[in-house]
């Protein structure tokens, strides 16, 4: 393949293509909450919560063969610049459902028929990533609440500045507008098994550039489970990385 | 929540000989702890924690045209939500009516208490005036979020600057002045509720306390030459307060009131 150029050839705050963001995990936070995680990067700071399982309501939700895994995803309205109106937005909807289905492919709520295990993530300052960091704090939250879960999850944002491969977008990155823009590629990773628990695209890239994104996220995923687990053996702690 | 009689019958006879649970005086708040800029992206922001309940708190500044009955005057939006993140009895959806009422308490507190001086909002008379919203959120829920959110919202506020305003464009760019908001430091009022269990009143309440209450009255108090000045009040919940229980509560309040003014201002303008 005839390769021009990209663009962008170094990024605005010096980190290496392959470079995550200082990482910060503290496990615990919550102390009314089953479980309980932040989860930094950079920036962008994610805080969730479980509680349950619990009793469903609605009870039309119910299953009455295993329990449900409910998601609700949140931005602070103050954690952007442009103040954002308090609630849940269509935006911060669809997040919740992807996050959902990311975090049902790896719990086991079989033993819990009827009931719900609520995960509610909240976003106090962001810098972009935030879906994947509140995945990440989730994941960890899930794991202190004791909910029986097959494998752990990571999550990062792969992003493709004009032709460059670049891992954990801040938002500076995300407003790149050269030759072929900015692409976000959120994933998340199952930690065992490798499967593509959530994957997300805008913007545009070719099969072989998208294969590449998706090794990239597997590495930048196995640094971040480090921490995770890390942070999950000494709940209270903030570990950095 | 509902609790076993036996819990709350031995809470009340507890009470009753002065004691709680957790060791403190009734008349004894828990440990304070604030973080200040726990968001980059606001004007001002915090998080107090008081034991183990703890709240966020943003302020975010924007341009709107005045209130016709205060053409000259800037305005203050409060909001607080109470979601499921905070307590296994939240909900997840619509706001509950407590954080409707929390909001609207602790907006007129702060308005009441004239810390604002709204005529330096305006921006350009009849116009143009500066809008402060200030939004609260529960983060974990183990008794008087009530006083924890307004000590919060004052503490965002006390911290927050102005962003820089292009009077070309007439809009607000992303960029903090160091001005800080026109506040009257003297004039701040802080909240304090005072909870009735059995026959006895407690400060700063445990979740448990809170529940059992009879009833609760908040109130924001300030400072007028050493005495007491309050400047807003709210009775919440079903009891009635008698003429003997109001001279104990209003007892109450004059005996804390200087203690707590003292700390509540170091932690606000510290």
């Amino acid at each position: 393949m005839a390769k021009t150029e990209s663009a962008y050839k170094k990024r605005s705050d010096g980190r290496k293509f392959d470079e995550l963001r200082p990482i910060s995990a503290k496990v615990g936070v919550v102390p009314s909450a089953d479980g309980s995680a932040i989860y930094q990067s950079g920036k962008t700071r994610a805080l969730a919560v479980v509680r349950g399982p619990r009793i469903l309501h609605p009870k039309h939700m119910e299953n009455p063969e295993k329990g449900i895994l409910r998601f609700t995803y949140q931005m602070m309205s103050f954690s952007v610049w442009d103040r954002i109106k308090p609630g849940t937005s269509r935006r911060g909807q669809e997040i919740g459902k992807v996050s959902e289905w990311a975090l049902n492919e790896i719990v086991d709520l079989d033993a819990f028929p009827n009931s719900v295990v609520d995960v509610i993530v909240q976003i106090p300052q962001a810098d972009a990533g935030t879906r994947v960091a509140g995945l990440n704090a989730a994941a960890m939250a899930l794991a202190q609440a004791g909910v029986p879960m097959k494998e752990m999850v990571s999550a990062v944002a792969v992003g493709k500045m004009d032709r460059t491969l670049v891992a954990d977008v801040d938002k500076e990155e995300e407003d790149f507008e050269e030759g072929e823009g900015a692409t976000d590629i959120p994933v998340c990773l199952t930690s065992r098994t490798k499967k593509i628990a959530l994957l997300q695209l805008d913007g545009k890239i070719s099969i072989p550039e998208l294969k590449e994104a998706i090794s990239m996220a597997k590495k930048a995923c196995a640094k971040i489970n480090e921490i995770q687990m890390k942070a999950l053996k000494e709940p209270g702690k903030e570990i950095k990385g | 929540m509902s609790m076993p009689t036996l819990q709350k019958r031995r809470i009340i006879e507890y009470i009753k000989q002065g004691k709680r649970f957790d060791g403190r005086k009734l008349d004894q708040f828990r440990d304070f702890e604030v973080q200040l800029g726990i968001s980059e992206n606001a004007e001002g922001s915090c998080s107090v924690k008081l034991g183990k309940t703890e709240v966020y708190a943003g302020v975010k500044m924007s341009t709107i045209e005045p209130y016709p009955d205060g053409p000259n005057e800037g305005t203050l939006s409060v909001t607080l939500e109470l979601g499921a993140m905070a307590d296994n009895d939240f909900d997840l959806g619509a706001p509950r009516i407590e954080a409707v009422e929390m909001a609207r308490v602790i907006d007129r507190g702060i308005r009441e208490s004239g810390i604002i001086d709204w005529e330096k909002l305006c921006i350009k008379s009849g116009e143009k005036v500066w809008q402060i919203s200030l939004d609260i959120y529960a983060v974990n829920n183990d008794g008087n979020l009530f006083d924890v959110a307004a000590l919060a919202g004052l503490i965002a506020l006390a911290h927050a600057k102005f962003p820089v305003y292009n009077e070309k464009e007439g809009k607000v760019e992303h960029e903090l002045t160091n001005t800080p908001l026109p506040l009257k430091k003297e004039k701040m009022s802080f909240n304090l509720t005072v909870h009735k269990v059995g026959d006895s009143f407690v400060l700063d309440p445990s979740l448990e306390e809170e529940e059992i209450s009879d009833y609760r009255l908040g109130m924001a108090l300030a400072d007028n030459d050493g005495e007491v000045r309050i400047t807003a009040m709210q009775k919440g919940k079903e009891g009635g307060i008698s003429e003997s229980d109001m001279e104990s509560i209003l007892k109450l309040v004059e005996d804390s009131f200087k203690g707590l003014h003292k700390k509540v201002t170091e932690m606000v303008w510290k």
